[in-house]
């Protein structure tokens, strides 16, 4: 394909230059398909969203985002279990009775859950397409192999389906106490305790909040930078907030095990 | 030096391909990339084999038209177009790895040349900006602020080479079509078609088969022209904009 007729069509094309007539040339070669996209004027945000790439990754990048918001909520909660056993299980009581009396009993609990699994659910089917697309765009790999982006990027798939069945485990672990054997409804303390006082339970939950830590130190940053955020003047300031609030929500998180497997949380 | 290359060979588009090594004697160090292939190239000519098949034209670094990936980097070790690469940039006895881009976007038309006619209908369906095109405006008619001019000179750099398609690991056109977003949203010019350009070329792109960005930085990395990552932030922003207003 003659590349120079190309460059000289776009600089026709992009420069308010006069002197360049557009005489219908175009570069040899298959010509352009017709759209497959029904052009509909104007199409509804939900359709322009849902359609494009960067609209799902929009979806992805809020849902991400809400799902942050949360993390740091439950952080904050989780680790009123350094205060004892009296407080923890009232601030598990307050939940259920938040916005009361004109909520009723774990209205708002429930409320909370409802955005909570939209999240996760719209968060994994707008990865899962998108990864779809974006391996049928590379359907030859490269004969020459070279390490390519840092490894919290590269595990971001896999690393998400991890978190997705960790937080199957948790709930059954610590909300519905089903696979927790020694586990009393209305005890959250003594049942934190009682997970991990196991070995498998700290090591599920430990080795989960290390995938927490490289999937948000990835896709914190990423959300922010999909949502057009990101700018050259605030790259730095982006970057150490993103990698400081991983940090910090994966230590504080495993400090709880750490803290029951040293007895002081007991 | 002497060097061997092991270069993808492929009769044509729809043929099986494979990679193939030649050794090549006599490469100077002030040799270009592109000058080796064409040495390679003569003496499979006089030999009466088919030359391998690449794309070049300027060989000064600005039309794009080159582009090779050698040793699984786009356009190679240095951070420029393969026809400014240098043999010094490689050591005597190397054995060079040369492939094509690979994108599902850029079908392999034979050996190293892809066809890049999806970046043209990129730009087709949205990388202009519609004025008279009678007789040249007076200079200054339209002011031009100067950091917007910076912005726009530092996107309209791209030369539409293919090199983030090629290292980004889902063949995404992300930041050649942020280029020519920014480049032309910065200037007034640009203003009165800005919502439907980055509508329409967002469209196009995905249509094309391009994948999705995943923000791993490697087109950044290895775009020739300097274009920076935070390009597709302000795509992204320009997008969400356009699809706010016009939904």
């Amino acid at each position: 394909m003659p590349r120079a007729l190309l460059t000289v069509t776009v600089m026709a094309l992009t420069t308010k230059s006069a002197s360049k007539p557009t005489d219908g040339k175009r570069a040899p070669g298959k010509p352009a398909p017709a759209p497959d996209r029904p052009k509909r004027y104007p199409p509804s945000l939900p359709a322009l969203l849902w359609h494009s790439t960067v609209g799902k990754k929009t979806v992805l990048a809020v849902t991400g985002l809400i799902m942050v918001g949360y993390l740091v909520a439950h952080l904050v909660g989780n680790l009123k279990i350094f205060f004892g056993a009296e407080e923890f299980n009232s601030y598990g009581h307050w939940l259920r009775t938040l916005g009361g009396p004109v909520l009723h009993y774990e209205w708002a609990l429930w409320m909370i859950r409802v955005v909570l699994v939209a999240a996760v659910v719209l968060h994994g089917v707008t990865a899962y397409q998108l990864s779809r697309r974006d391996i049928a765009a590379r359907p030859v790999a490269y004969v020459h192999k070279r390490r390519r982006a840092s490894y919290a990027t590269r595990t971001m798939r896999w690393g998400g389906v991890i978190l997705g069945l960790f937080v199957v485990w948790h709930i059954l672990d610590l909300t519905t106490l089903t696979v927790n054997e020694n586990a009393e409804t209305g005890h959250p303390y003594e049942n934190t305790v009682a997970t991990f006082s196991t070995w498998y339970g700290n090591t599920i939950y430990i080795t989960a909040m290390v995938a927490l830590g490289l999937h948000l130190r990835h896709g914190f940053w990423s959300a922010v930078q999909t949502l057009g955020a990101a700018s050259p003047a605030r790259e730095r300031a982006l970057r150490v907030v993103t990698d400081t609030s991983a940090l910090v929500l994966t230590c504080g998180f495993i400090s709880i095990p750490v803290a029951v497997m040293t007895g002081v949380v007991n | 030096m002497k060097v061997t290359l092991r270069v993808w060979r492929q009769p044509g588009p729809d043929a099986a391909g494979e990679m193939v090594s030649y050794e090549v004697e006599d490469v100077t160090p002030e040799m270009s990339f592109l000058e080796v292939l064409d040495t390679l190239n003569e003496r499979l000519i006089l030999d009466g084999s088919e030359p391998v098949a690449f794309d070049h034209d300027c060989r000064e670094g600005i039309c794009g038209a080159c582009g090779v990936v050698i040793n699984g980097q786009a356009h190679g070790p240095e951070r420029t177009t393969a026809c400014q690469l240098h043999m010094r940039s490689f050591a005597d006895g190397d054995v060079i790895d040369v492939e094509p881009w690979r994108a599902a976007a850029f079908p392999v038309v034979k050996d190293l040349v892809v066809d890049r006619s999806a970046f043209d209908r990129i730009i087709g369906a949205g990388g202009y900006i519609t004025a008279p095109t009678g007789s040249a405006p007076d200079a200054h008619a339209t002011p031009v602020p100067k950091p917007a001019a910076e912005t726009a000179f530092e996107h309209a750099e791209c030369i539409g080479c293919g090199a983030c398609v090629a290292a980004c690991p889902n063949g995404s056109a992300m930041l050649f079509t942020a280029a020519k977003v920014v480049h032309l949203g910065a200037l007034p010019q640009g203003a009165p078609e800005r919502e439907s350009r980055v509508l329409d070329m967002i469209g196009r792109m995905d249509d094309e088969g391009f994948g999705g960005c995943t923000n791993t930085g490697e087109c950044a990395v290895a775009c020739p022209k300097g274009i920076p990552l935070q390009a597709i932030s302000s795509l992204n922003r320009e997008f969400l904009r356009a699809a706010r207003k016009s939904a």
